[in-house]
């Protein structure tokens, strides 16, 4: 339920500009409305990314936290790989990391891209 | 028959998000070409209305109330959500259809339980792809969510009879109505394996959907998709439905697997819709 919790902040925070401009002001007065574990509580606080994804957040509400963070897509996947390497395997849901730790999103300059098989 | 127009096509984010970030530009050109392609023929059968079938990203929907599938039925429509910037498309309102989108939803339930709503706020699931089939806005948008992100998730046969129904909705209005499905193929978007094509599975499937082979299209497993495509994969419930509108065979006018950096094998069809 806890993890639910995180999501439901995350996807309102996502899509109301006026809940971004009030938890720019005041994080824990936002966050105080949603029943969260410290853990939870702190990967909000400080926007770590690495670990909300190993916690289980949907990829897609995360994606769009990180975008609203303005954090540039390289970033955004290495602290993804880096919430990995701290914290161990996603805990939930369905965007397990699957590829070793691979990158696979740069386009080699030979033209093809790595295959997946 | 008012449905003049069915097709596909992709709408990662990184389309328009990441195009500075592609170093192989003469297949990112020949994707955009493909586009501006299927929006002159869009155009050409004089289409009135746009119904864009795509996934939900959570743009609209949370898990306290989530619907396997929904019609936007308002005056107009938001987008995008995400930070502009980051998507490339500023944030702008796009011109809905409310008569005609409660016509079909009228026309829909009668096989296929539906939900609508008029606070439609629009991702990148439905922004990419207007963002180049209209990009003045300036042609109605009927938006179409079905649910492939939170599971447990409408079943293949479902989805079928969803986009069965549209058509005939479609046929029993007089506007001209274009349709286009958008979703990923095999993709793991937003994970650290962003970027991973199954190539293979992805032309094994839109083989499958140019065919209308309806057995092979509904025997789809989540379980097996996931492992063979990715989560990100699970949105073929949208290329599906547009096949299942279209009725007719389809036309793949591009593919590609060598853009990485846009997460998905980029993907544009054509249906005859004629049947």
């Amino acid at each position: 339920m806890s993890l639910y919790q995180v999501q439901k902040f995350l996807y309102n925070l996502n899509r109301d500009e006026q809940m971004q401009q009030v938890f720019a002001d005041n994080k824990n007065k936002v966050l105080a409305n949603y029943d969260l574990t410290e853990e939870e509580h702190a990967a909000l606080e400080y926007g770590d990314i690495g670990l909300l994804y190993v916690l289980g957040v949907n990829g897609q509400i995360l994606m769009h936290y990180a975008a609203y963070l303005q954090i540039e897509w390289f970033d955004y996947l290495q602290a993804m790989r880096d919430g990995v390497d701290k914290h161990g395997p996603v805990r939930a849901g369905i965007y397990a990391m699957t590829g070793g730790g691979k990158l696979f999103a740069r386009t080699p300059r030979s033209g093809k891209g790595e295959s997946f098989q | 028959m008012s449905l003049v127009y069915a097709g596909i096509l992709s709408h990662a984010p990184g389309i328009t998000g990441r195009a500075h970030l592609v170093d192989n530009e003469p297949v990112r050109d020949a994707f955009y070409a493909s586009l501006e392609k299927q929006r002159l023929e869009i155009e050409a059968t004089g289409a009135e209305a746009l119904i864009v079938i795509a996934a939900e990203h959570f743009a609209n929907f949370f898990m306290d109330n989530m619907p396997a599938y929904c019609l936007g039925i308002g005056d107009k429509h938001k987008g995008p959500i995400e930070d502009s910037e980051w998507l490339k498309i500023a944030k702008t309102e796009i011109p809905g259809a409310p008569d005609l989108a409660t016509r079909l939803v009228n026309s829909v339930m009668q096989t296929v339980d539906v939900a609508y709503s008029e606070e439609w706020q629009c991702d990148h699931g439905i922004m990419v792809p207007l963002n180049f089939l209209t990009p003045g806005y300036d042609l109605p948008v009927i938006p179409v969510n079905i649910n492939c992100q939170g599971p447990p998730l409408t079943p293949m046969s479902r989805v079928w009879q969803f986009g069965e129904a549209l058509r005939k909705a479609c046929d029993e209005e007089a506007e001209k109505i274009a349709i286009v499905g958008t979703g990923g193929i095999s993709h793991w978007p937003a994970t650290p394996d962003s970027g991973k094509i199954n190539e293979t599975w992805d032309r094994s499937f839109l083989d499958q959907l140019m065919q209308q082979d309806k057995d092979k299209l509904l025997s789809y497993v989540d379980e097996e998709v996931y492992a063979q495509a990715g989560q990100g994969g699970f949105e073929i419930r949208t290329l599906i439905a547009a096949a299942a509108a279209a009725k007719g065979k389809g036309d793949l006018q591009f593919y590609t697997a060598e853009l990485p950096i846009f997460a998905v094998g980029c993907t544009v069809a054509r249906f005859d819709i004629s049947a």
